[in-house]
């Protein structure tokens, strides 16, 4: 465009004072231009900006951003190209103080060409854009595998997972666990605030609002492990609130759903059926409720530390320290009524006030064998 | 003493904030049918939060004269004792010139600059390292939202109507605003918000920590803190529509005789366009606090899903005023850099009717995109592809001002000092914002980068790299005429380079951060984003300097900077025809607008002739101003 502002602006020369009549470097400007462009572009390309690519929409998306790069780069070129012309060219020189430019008042075809032009770009970008959306967003074609359906639930400050429409029974989990290329559909609720439902290596995301179920489908297409990451500002937790995502083979993954299913894994099951437990199962019970929930009840591992149990939450207090010497209806009290005696440094209204509804009274009595058990080692 | 407590002033503001928050206590005593014991702190707070600024700016004497009018007693023919500025203490009470105000505005609101930058500065020795330094993340949430709210609620905003108070009447010929009561209401009640917006630090619970947007459920159960963000933005919002309303019947029925709309400035038409925006989206963010208040306060269930509220509703009407809000930062920038550039060019502005026109279609445009703030948040997903599209053609008009700026550079005589740096630097670093903004329109890739440092690096290019160096080059370019001083050039430089370096390796690896998958908004990180953190908080340090630089150049230059001209960069816009700083009603004789105001490279061009050309010329070599005597304080 450079160029034509040259050539549009050429009868207004005439009028204005010799020192404006010096040469305009067009093709310079052209040529720098078009080095600095495709030097921007490349470094768009070539810069590994994105984490791994883990899904059939990730490969969508990112392309979307690869033409956006194609398409930008020229515009900031143009601006900063004409900028610095104008300051190395046109800058003021001493005896030229006082000196007026040409009285320029504006130019009709020039407007039109830089209405225009960015208006037909930015359309065609709209529609691009729109095709991919509609590409990212599709239903598995009708060969492909039955497309997964996970529940996710979140809360303040953790992932709950449900597998549903499963032969059998559902499944529920602390952990994600996804088939590699299996279309799967999540379907988000939450039982508090907004947060926000999000693994990088897949890119989509969406809120979990409350009231509605909100959802979105991703294909996995690499094997691999990575977070779920909450990106909507929940609370303290927010920057903690991560979980793990794993994406295995199909087969693993229906043998992962059987023994599930089974119950073998499944803390709830044991719990639930074994009343006569003794001491040791209920404290294995405990642990794998502290590192795992049960599905509706949040881990408390999400949020404590406790070295036993291998977790290392820092949004709560850390157990290790903390629970020397407490006995055990102290340890059921700080689990149902947490905002009573908040630890010093912490705020109340953090941890989830419900875990006497989630957790059964014998859940809750294993969890509290269990943690007894930890804090007199 | 008495006579303290009666006549205005801060005697009787003190007394009055008091009277309040007794009164306030009282009220909650008897809605708790008089039992002391069932009046709860949060509740005291509320009522007072809500009463005292009122009952701050009655004692100050903001409202005496129309309590005068009101009452039926006589009121006190206008002396003009509430006009102008002889001391420094005139600036600490109701002033009703519009110079004293566009001052105490700047002020002020620069003062919540260095509050908010700060806070940045917290926030990036935190960031500096994953896990644990300096704030848990409870303070660290906190230290976010109030930067992000002081920053656009107490200094972009009034920032941008300070400095068109004290220019804009000058600019189209005019004595004073139309509303100059008003226009003192106004400014008092952005100290007001800022203290409550502050006092939140002091809350059970820590200050308000729900980000800048206070989406509900989270503000709605948030501790109390959140309700000074809650009443702290109807004051600062109220401050904001009655400045508005306050520029356009100014603009409309005060113009010099010969103004027409379209021998208007720039900068004039970018405050009617701005004042539109304020006027109609405010109210709107006014509301959605006020139902969350009152979710909070009465238990309503506004956004109680439980109950059937709608969660949603609080994003769109919050939007619906907070994506115009962002033109609302911008528009009077784009008017700052039209009057620079043409001067520091030497030449007209390239294409003075489409600028004027494109400010009105970002207006239009304005209000048709605020969904695109939401295109993750679970709305129907067929309301996103037209906002998509309305967001990418707003990229239009805007880049028609963008181009048109060039061209008015270009065969100019550029002259480089510091507004003309500032000016330039907005206008590359503002491209960059706008292509992020277009690259941001695009759903499917909004879905990803939605809420990470993508996020951070898109708006800090827009109101940093854009407003901010916008206010920045207003600032320098205005100060001979606010001052009588002129400023130091060589630090405006330096100030200029070390801001525009380091605000560049402080926010363009937030683009990286962001794609590599780093939400914003978080205390603590994943050891991969570790070195780029570290070299950005480093820059940001080195950022936060160069503002004490600026700092130390428009307190020594006030002090004992170079007497100014009435003219010194031989602009042809009226505010330069007067005297630096200009007389108390601005003009001895209203000037007569005969040409446009940036006839640059026209042989004996003038923008508006004065009836007595001699008596004018007079006045000018004479400051007798009204800010003249402050500047030697």
């Amino acid at each position: 465009m450079g160029e034509e502002t040259v050539s549009e602006q050429a009868p207004a020369r005439e009028q204005a004072d010799p020192r404006r009549d010096r040469p305009v470097h067009v093709w310079t400007l052209v040529a720098i231009g078009l080095v600095a462009t495709a030097i921007g572009i490349a470094l768009g390309f070539a810069i590994d900006w994105f984490p791994v690519r883990g899904s059939t929409q990730a490969d969508d998306i990112d392309t979307v951003y690869h033409v956006l790069v194609v398409a930008s780069v020229p515009f900031f070129v143009l601006v900063t190209v004409i900028t610095l012309y104008c300051v190395w060219q046109f800058r003021e020189r001493p005896g030229e103080e006082g000196l007026d430019g040409p009285s320029i008042h504006g130019n009709t075809g020039l407007e039109i060409v830089w209405t225009t032009i960015p208006a037909i770009l930015l359309i065609g970008l709209c529609t691009y854009a729109y095709v991919t959306l509609t590409n990212v967003e599709e239903a598995p074609a009708a060969g492909a595998p039955k497309e997964l359906r996970v529940d996710v639930t979140g809360q303040q400050f953790a992932w709950t997972f449900a597998y549903r429409g499963l032969d059998g029974k559902p499944v529920k989990s602390a952990e994600l666990v996804l088939p590699k290329d299996r279309s799967v559909k999540f379907q988000i609720r939450t039982l508090d605030v907004l947060h926000d439902f999000w693994v990088p290596e897949f890119r989509m995301k969406i809120d979990a609002v409350p009231g509605i179920t909100t959802s979105y489908r991703i294909t996995p297409s690499k094997l691999g492990s990575w977070s779920v990451v909450c990106a909507e500002l929940c609370g303290v937790g927010h920057a903690l609130m991560r979980q793990k995502v794993t994406v295995v083979t199909p087969e693993r993954f229906d043998a992962w759903i059987r023994r599930k299913q089974a119950g073998g894994m499944a803390a709830t099951g044991a719990a639930g059926g074994g009343g006569a437990a003794d001491a040791t199962d209920q404290a294995a019970i405990g642990k794998t409720l502290f590192a795992e929930g049960n599905g509706e009840a949040t881990a408390c591992g999400a949020c404590h530390t406790l070295s036993d149990a291998g977790t290392s939450g820092a949004t709560g207090p850390n157990l290790d320290e903390v629970l020397k010497g407490w006995t055990p209806a102290q340890i059921a009290e700080a689990i149902e009524n947490p905002n009573k005696d908040v630890a010093k440094g912490y705020t109340e209204g953090i941890m989830p006030a419900n875990y006497g509804d989630t957790l059964t009274k014998q859940e809750l009595a294993a969890l509290v064998a269990y943690l007894e058990k930890t804090a007199a080692k | 003493m008495i006579s303290h407590l009666r006549a205005p002033g801060w005697y009787r503001a003190t007394f009055w904030t008091l009277v309040s928050l007794g009164l306030s206590w009282a009220i909650l005593w008897a809605a708790n049918g008089f039992d002391a014991d069932a009046v709860t702190g949060i509740g005291f707070a509320q009522v007072a939060l809500l009463a005292f600024p009122l009952f701050f700016l009655g004692g100050l004497g903001a409202f005496d004269y129309w309590f005068y009018w009101a009452s039926g007693r006589p009121t006190r023919p206008e002396d003009h004792s509430g006009h102008g500025a002889t001391s420094w203490q005139d600036y600490f009470r109701i002033n009703t010139d519009h110079k004293v105000i566009g001052i105490q505005y700047v002020v002020t609101s620069f003062f919540f600059m260095f509050v908010g930058g700060l806070m940045a500065m917290l926030m990036r020795a935190e960031l500096a390292a994953p896990g644990r330094q300096f704030v848990d993340p409870g303070a660290f949430n906190g230290l976010f939202s109030v930067h992000a709210s002081v920053l656009i609620f107490l200094f972009i905003i009034p920032v941008f109507a300070g400095l068109a108070n004290y220019v804009l009447p000058l600019m189209i010929g005019a004595p004073d605003m139309a509303f100059p009561r008003l226009n003192a209401v106004s400014f008092w009640l952005l100290p007001c918000a800022g203290v409550i917006m502050m006092l939140s630090f002091f809350a059970p619970g820590g200050s308000f920590a729900s980000g800048w947007t206070a989406y509900a459920p989270l503000s709605v159960t948030a501790p109390p803190g959140q309700i000074c963000f809650t009443i702290g933005v109807q004051f600062a919002g109220a401050s904001s529509i009655a400045t508005a309303l306050n520029f356009l019947v100014t603009i409309i029925t005060m113009r010099a005789p010969g103004m027409s709309f379209f021998r208007m400035p720039l900068l004039v038409w970018a405050n009617f366009s701005t004042s539109l925006l304020v006027v109609i989206a405010t109210p709107f963010v006014a509301a959605s606090q006020l139902f969350v208040l009152l979710d909070r306060a009465l238990g309503f269930n506004f956004f109680n899903a439980a109950a059937g509220g709608d969660v949603l509703m609080y994003q769109h009407v919050f939007w619906f005023y907070s994506h115009p809000a962002v033109y609302i930062m911008m528009l009077p920038g784009f008017g700052i850099i039209s009057e620079i550039l043409a001067v520091k060019s030497r030449k007209p502005v390239f294409g003075y009717r489409m600028m004027a026109f494109s400010l009105l279609a970002i207006v239009v445009l304005g209000f048709a995109v605020w969904a695109h703030h939401m295109f993750v948040s679970g709305m129907q997903s067929w309301i996103r592809v037209p906002m998509m599209v309305t967001t990418a053609v707003i990229a239009v008009p805007t880049g028609i001002k963008i181009f048109s700026w060039l061209a008015t550079m270009w065969r100019g005589v550029l002259k480089l000092d510091t507004p003309m740096l500032f000016a330039l630097g907005f206008l590359t670093m503002f491209v960059l914002g706008g292509i992020s903004g277009v690259m941001l329109a695009m759903i499917p890739f909004d879905i990803y980068v939605s809420d990470t440092y993508f996020i951070v690096a898109h708006i800090h290019y827009v109101l940093f790299g854009g407003s901010l160096f916008t206010i920045f080059a207003g600032v320098y370019y205005w100060f001979p005429k606010m001052t009588g001083r002129m400023y130091n050039e060589k630090l405006g430089k330096l100030h200029f380079w070390m801001t525009f370096v380091f605000f560049n390796i402080t926010f363009a690896p937030m683009h990286l951060l962001g794609l590599q998958g780093m939400p914003r908004r978080v205390a603590d990180y994943s050891e991969q984003f570790a070195t780029w953190n570290m070299i950005i908080s480093v820059a940001s340090f080195a950022l936060g300097l160069s503002s004490l630089i600026f700092l130390y150049n428009m307190v020594a230059s006030w002090r004992g900077g170079k007497r100014a001209p009435a003219n010194p960069w031989n602009a042809l816009t009226l505010e330069w025809q007067v005297s630096s700083p200009p007389p108390i009603f601005n003009f001895d004789h209203i000037p007569t607008v005969v040409g446009g105001p940036y006839e640059y490279g026209v042989p004996g061009a003038v923008h508006g002739v004065f009836e007595s050309p001699a008596t004018a010329s007079a006045e000018a070599r004479q400051p007798a101003g009204a800010v003249s005597s402050t500047a030697k304080e």
